[in-house]
């Protein structure tokens, strides 16, 4: 019918207009919400999910609690749904949009899916109309007939949808993320608002993990937080470390810090339903035989350190400088972040006697000065830089350093690099851009970094 | 037969590290002022000559500012391996507010596997009153790590630390044809904690040896044996008989 016909019908008609992008926001939040009755969630687009619920069903209390959960869970994130469970993903998919079961153990499903109309099969409109006209109203009479029959007539697709749905072929869901190598949950009967028993909840669930990880022999470098609130908003929070660890303490102890520091801190609203840390990037560890008397081993290493101030400030806020063959300054040196970096050699650049030939530190980009000087390569006399004059009163220089013609091409300027120091004993890194006489424009100075 | 317990011999001690001829002890806070951004860099570099001396080889941390990176620009690895021969490269941890710095500089002066620490503030900070600094002294005293604070650009606060300087740069020696030679700073003792005082001087960067040398001590060479100059260097106790160092 059209909008008004519709509108005539029933007053105060809300109307919006379809917005896709926001429709699969949304799916794609109702799958992250989802995500706490098991790992494995698929999306079914345009308006469905697929979930893996082998081996999770004992947690919620059977396969028919399970459902009711997973529906009021929706209908508290404020959307109607219509569920079904039954043993493969083709089955239930089909269970779902054309028969009105709740579930259906894996004994009842081949009766259950005989009863499907042939719509079913979501095949193209005119072969759904080519069948129903030869007198094949559901998935029953279909199943009595060869397949080789079917496809002959209706097309090869046909034979495989049918399989599909019969059981007799099984397909995998592909999950959104991929599973965890390690995980631990765990679901409250109510929802939990205090922080101080999610912290104590997850203290258990460290070391239930801890153990997990020393039993296979490996530890982890990733440990995600996932926090399930209510209402179906999920939260994530990630840690890091630098060595594969598995120790139930230092895990924590980072997720603490991780908690401390977050800008935008974990809002419990109506309480969290469940709680999940599961552990990534697995490596193996030797394990240390301790003597019985001696102390614990403590916590003190260098990237023990680096981890903590990871956790609390940020992964690429603790950095190691690294130095590279460039002669080109702004390239020579670079920082990584420390948990990944192994301790770099380092070179020097004078020799033994001499001054320091590279500042302590290096403005990134250059400062831009007003500098008198000698042409055509003299240094320069007298600077103005952040509207101080300085006075030079030794300088050293030039230092000719080309742009790296295999990376600016020929027509890059060349810098003629002078080590200043002025009257008061402060010494400057400057440089002058351009040639007098070769270059167009006058060449143009710049401040570029400062010696001690 | 008196047995006595390992915890009752006296430790050795670690040979303290001497600024100018003032011992200045391994596990404690010590401070250095740089008035504007025109000294902070001068006393960057004598802050982190004094890292390495204190550090002696173990794992050294610089909690860097960046608001410092407005005034003096980013660390540079090439000018920090000029600083001599077999520096090592320090882990850099960034933070954007002096809180967070000195949060950093406690978990760095906590754990033992540090051999010093280098805290480098610009401006005025809130979070370093007297409660903070005496943290950071006790955790040093607990772990046997340094921690050195560079505040630049702000007043100097009441503090727990052992000592306190101010630094200046100061005119080099000049190099044939006038260029520029190695480093030179003023140094002055604000605050000393055992109460010693020590005129303002001047000195000298040593490249070779990764020290500081007073300008006007050295002794021309005599033939024979020669003697040492008070220097900054791990191992050396700075004796010159004018000052007493206590404890």
């Amino acid at each position: 019918m059209t909008l008004a016909d519709a509108r005539a019908r029933v007053l105060r008609l809300a109307v919006a207009p379809i917005d896709d992008v926001a429709d699969a926001a949304l799916l794609r939040r109702l799958a992250r919400a989802a995500e706490r009755f098991t790992p494995l969630v698929g999306l079914d687009p345009p308006d469905g999910l697929i979930l893996d619920v082998t081996g999770c069903a004992h947690l919620f209390g059977g396969e028919a609690a399970l459902v009711q959960t997973a529906r009021a869970t929706m209908h508290r994130a404020g959307v109607s749904t219509r569920a079904c469970l039954a043993a493969t993903p083709a089955a239930a998919r089909a269970l779902v949009r054309f028969s009105r079961l709740g579930r259906v153990a894996a004994v009842d499903q081949a009766a259950a899916v005989a009863g499907l109309p042939v719509a079913a099969l979501e095949m193209e409109p005119e072969v759904t109309q080519a069948l129903l006209r030869a007198g094949l109203r559901d998935i029953g009479d279909l199943a009595n007939r060869a397949p080789a029959v079917l496809a002959a007539r209706f097309g090869a697709e046909i034979a495989e949808k049918l399989d599909a749905l019969q059981g007799l072929q099984d397909n995998r869901i592909t999950p959104l993320r991929r599973p965890p190598d390690c995980l631990a949950e765990r679901h409250f009967a109510e929802p939990v608002g205090d922080m101080a028993c999610i912290e104590a909840a997850l203290q258990r669930l460290a070391g239930d993990v801890g153990g997990a990880l020393e039993r296979r022999g490996v530890g982890g470098r990733r440990f995600l937080v996932t926090l399930f609130r209510a209402d179906g908003a999920v939260r994530r929070l990630t840690v890091e470390t630098g060595e594969p660890c598995r120790d139930a303490a230092v895990i924590l102890r980072l997720i603490r810090l991780k908690l401390g520091s977050l800008a935008d801190p974990v809002d419990p609203g109506f309480g969290f339903d469940a709680l999940r840390l599961s552990a990534g990037r697995l490596e193996p560890v030797t394990a240390l035989a301790t003597r019985l008397d001696a102390p614990p081993l403590a916590d003190d290493s260098l990237s023990a350190l680096i981890d903590r101030l990871g956790a609390r400030f940020g992964r690429e806020q603790v950095l190691r400088l690294c130095g590279y063959d460039s002669h080109d300054p702004d390239r020579a040196d670079d920082s990584v972040p420390a948990q990944e970096a192994a301790e770099p050699p380092l070179m020097s650049a004078a020799p033994s006697g001499e001054p320091p030939l590279r500042p302590l530190t290096l403005f990134d980009p250059p400062h831009p000065i007003d500098a008198l000087a000698e042409v055509p390569d003299g240094p320069p006399l007298r600077f103005r830089w952040r509207r101080v004059v300085h006075e030079v009163a030794r300088a050293e220089g030039p230092e000719r350093i080309a742009a790296e013609w295999w990376r600016a091409g020929p027509a890059a300027p060349t810098r003629d690099y002078y080590r200043v120091e002025d009257a008061a004993g402060r010494r400057f890194w400057l440089f002058r851009q351009g040639l007098y006489g070769s270059d167009p424009g006058l060449p143009r100075w710049f401040m570029h970094g400062l010696f001690a | 037969m008196n047995i006595r317990h390992a915890s009752a011999l006296p430790s050795v001690a670690a040979p303290d590290v001497s600024l100018a001829g003032i011992g200045l002890t391994r596990r404690a806070l010590h401070e250095l002022h740089a008035a504007g951004s025109a000294e902070a860099s001068a006393a960057l570099g004598c802050a982190l000559v004094l890292l390495q001396a204190f550090a002696g080889g173990r794992p050294m941390l610089w909690v860097w500012h960046e608001a410092l990176e407005r005034e003096i620009g980013r660390p540079f690895l090439p000018g920090l391996a000029d600083l001599g021969p077999g520096t090592q490269p320090p882990v850099l941890v960034r933070v954007r507010r002096t809180g967070e710095a000195l949060q950093a500089g406690l978990e760095g002066a906590r754990s033992p596997a540090a051999g010093a620490v280098l805290i480098s503030l610009w401006g005025p900070a809130r979070e370093l009153d007297l409660t903070a600094s005496r943290r950071l002294a006790l955790a040093t005293r607990a772990s046997g790590t340094t921690v050195l604070l560079l505040q630049a650009g702000a007043a100097a606060a009441p503090s727990a630390a052992e000592t306190r300087w101010q630094v200046a740069p100061a005119a080099s020696r000049a190099l044939a044809a006038a260029a520029p030679g190695p480093p030179a700073f003023h140094l002055r003792l604000l605050r000393h904690r055992a109460g010693l005082q020590q005129p303002e001087c001047c000195v000298d960067w040593n490249r070779d040896d990764v020290s500081l040398t007073l300008r006007g001590r050295e002794r021309p060479p005599l033939s024979g044996a020669v003697v040492p100059a008070a220097r900054l260097r791990a191992g050396a106790a700075g004796g010159d008989g004018l000052l007493r160092r206590a404890g």
